[in-house]
């Protein structure tokens, strides 16, 4: 064929994802010429306005980069916070944040697995139509989602943008009678998070494997939330502190994002896939075996797959929460005593999307002078451009329409959080 | 079918997507809301997207880029009621502290290449720049007060979400007062009811999310503050969080910048 074939492919406002973001594809003679995953959601500069704000405040300010996720913002900032002003958290305050944490993760992985990704691996637009075919299981997901959001509301006073939360601990404990109120629930759900892993696993996985560079935290006795060491699986195993000192921000021209990379410039995978790849030995006995069942092996690599990994995730954090609720018995203080003074702190925990990380500077008056926070949307952005390029090469005989699903599809396995992206999408796929 | 489903939209301008969330946090309710009406445009929940005009549209978010100033006209223009949902787009939301400050100064601290940014100096609410037929408070809003209006607006009725202080919601509740009994900074007084009285019952003052209620006394609370033993940039700052540019708010942490 002599003749030039050229193929414009654009996803001009990307559904089912948190936040704005889009995507250019453009192929020339069956090769990809430019590939380009845009987000274009609008800055908010957090950042800067967290300038000459009282410490105390980084908590609630941060909460608002991301309504999904707020308590990776909440927690990240307070244990930041604890770094630079000296004290820890820990015995059952720090057992009451990793159950509001598993209550987050609960609700946004289900959320995603359930409602925003199932629906591709079905061909069907949303949730509501998987709801006309298979009601009983679109209403056994709300209910788990539900219950992650009753967990965010017995700790933290509400599901979005908690109030509880500060710097030191809680402003107060929840009663023994309510906590308990979540154990015979949460023992419902373990079951049902199950039954909702080994239905995903039942799912089509499109052909695409890459060897990804996993980061993700590790602890040394469970699977790591809120707080650990941060480790790759080429080796790297570093203090939370030394973050700076191994990856970088970029600032690309096609988006409102900074793309994180390794200093060596390298790209990296976080969030469940990287945690599933790291830390698999620590999942509990009936986590590993649900992965099994599902048809996981001990290790992940097809980004398509990382739904299932959702829900044994899920299924950990119910285990995880009943474990907390079981022995939970009501903390003598709600917090430990803060006193501001001048200096650094770094925090990092595993929000459902990956490692987030901020670092704080105060000065004596406990005011900030500089913030930096890298949400993991960011982290991933150079990641979901190579898979983006791998999964085209691979089904570059699809149609356009197809192959624009399939695009869609691949960034959608990220549960991309543009809102915490951008301090992400569009598909715009072009073919010469 | 003798009744078209009346047809609801979606739009998100800037914004931490939670409100909108709020949509989907009504698990008990959702698919009856989807009996009643039909997801038109929702960007967070589904790929299908059906053209307007829409019967209701739901608003998150604040004006902040050029692009965004141009988009709320076009939205206006297909939606026959508007709702802003959320304090982003009722007050111009946390992102409205740079209208406090220099706006090239916030950009070069966050972006290395401030050239690559497109931003207004501003960040402003919908109502600045277009009509809107009902405002919904909060940071975030209440799921409970998000289902009151829906339902009220496919009705035709007045949506019964009260307009008075928080601080006469927690006498109704039987709440003790934080800032009587513990001495506790609180904007109750001033801000607008509908959270359900979440951080008195977690021994928290009032952060002032649902924004300033009708006619706020702020000056005699801010005397108040002060009488607690609040400095001036302490008083500036409580004022000055999710709703920060709501008018009564600015000017009083204006007065102790």
């Amino acid at each position: 064929m002599t003749k030039t074939t050229s193929r414009i492919i654009k996803v001009d406002a990307l559904s089912r994802v948190e936040g704005e973001g889009a995507l250019d594809l453009h192929i020339r003679d069956g090769k990809i010429k430019d590939l380009k995953f845009r987000i274009f959601e609008p800055p908010r500069f957090f950042e800067a306005l967290l300038k000459g704000r009282d410490f105390s405040e980084a908590p609630d300010i941060t909460s608002r980069i991301c309504g999904i996720c707020p308590i990776a913002y909440l927690l990240g900032s307070s244990q930041a916070m604890e770094d630079a002003l000296g004290v820890s958290v820990t015995g059952p305050l720090r057992d009451l944040r990793r159950l509001i944490y598993c209550g987050e993760w609960i609700e946004s992985h289900v959320l995603h697995a359930a409602m925003l990704h199932a629906p591709d691996f079905l061909e069907l637009d949303d949730a509501l139509q998987i709801a006309k075919a298979n009601p009983e299981l679109v209403k056994k997901a709300l209910k788990l989602k539900k219950l992650g959001n009753e967990i965010l509301e017995v700790v933290g006073g509400r599901a979005v943008h908690p109030v509880n939360l500060k710097v030191g601990g809680f402003y107060k404990v929840p009663t023994k009678a309510r906590v308990r109120s979540l154990i015979e629930p949460l023992k419902w759900a373990i079951d049902a998070s199950r039954d909702l892993a080994l239905a995903f696993g039942g799912f089509e996985f499109p052909d695409y494997e890459y060897d990804y560079t996993c980061v993700s935290m590790r602890h040394s006795d469970e699977y790591a939330i809120q707080d650990g060491r941060i480790i790759s699986n080429r080796g790297l195993d570093i203090d939370v502190s030394e973050f700076p000192d191994h990856f970088v921000e970029e600032h690309v021209a096609h988006s409102n994002a900074l793309h994180g990379m390794s200093k060596t410039g390298e790209a990296y995978l976080v969030g469940p896939l990287a945690r599933y790849n790291n830390n698999f030995d620590q999942l509990s006995k009936m986590a590993q075996a649900t992965a099994k069942d599902a048809g996981l092996g001990k290790t992940c690599l097809n980004p398509f797959q990382s739904i299932v990994v959702r829900m044994v995730e899920t299924l950990y954090a119910f285990e995880e929460s009943l474990r907390i609720a079981l022995a939970y018995e009501e903390p003598d203080a709600s917090c430990v005593v803060v006193t501001p003074r001048a200096g650094t702190g770094h925090g990092c925990t595993e929000a459902p999307r990956g490692i987030c990380y901020h670092r704080y500077s105060l000065d004596k008056n406990g005011l900030i002078t500089k913030a930096t926070i890298m949400p993991p949307t960011a982290q991933n952005q150079k990641q979901i451009e190579i898979d983006l390029h791998g999964v085209v090469e691979r089904h570059m005989d699809l149609a356009d329409e197809k192959l624009k699903w399939r695009c869609e599809q691949t960034i959608r396995n990220y549960d991309p959080c543009i809102s915490c992206a951008t301090h992400f999408l569009k598909l715009n796929v072009t073919r010469d | 079918m003798a009744h078209k489903k009346p047809k609801l939209a979606v739009w998100k301008f800037s914004s931490c997507d939670g409100c909108q969330l709020s949509l989907l946090g009504c698990e008990d309710e959702l698919l009856d809301v989807a009996e009643q009406v039909e997801f038109a445009y929702f960007l967070e929940a589904t790929r299908a997207r059906v053209k307007g005009p829409y019967d209701i549209s739901l608003v998150e978010g604040s004006i902040t880029t050029p692009e965004e100033e141009e988009r709320i006209h076009q939205v206006r223009k297909q939606s026959k009621v508007l709702i802003t949902i959320g304090a982003c787009a009722t007050a111009g939301g946390i992102q409205a502290l740079k209208n406090f400050a220099d706006v090239d100064e916030f950009i070069s601290a966050v972006y290395a290449h401030p050239e690559y940014i497109k931003t207004l100096s501003k960040s402003t609410a919908i109502a600045d720049h277009v009509p809107v037929d009902l405002e919904l408070r909060g940071c975030p809003i209440n799921k409970v007060q998000l289902l009151e209006v829906l339902g009220a607006t496919l009705v035709g009725r007045k949506p019964n979400v009260p307009n008075h202080s928080q601080c006469m919601e927690c006498k109704m509740s039987g709440q003790v007062c934080v800032m009587v009994a513990k001495g506790q900074a609180c904007l109750g007084p001033v801000t607008q009811a509908g959270c359900g009285t979440i951080c008195p019952t977690f021994d928290r003052g009032c952060y002032g999310c649902f924004g300033p209620k009708e006619l706020p006394n702020t000056s005699a609370l801010a005397d108040r503050l002060g009488e607690l033993g609040l400095d001036a940039k302490q008083r500036s700052d409580l004022f000055r969080t999710f709703n920060a540019a709501a008018e009564p708010f600015a000017k009083e942490s204006l007065k102790h910048d």
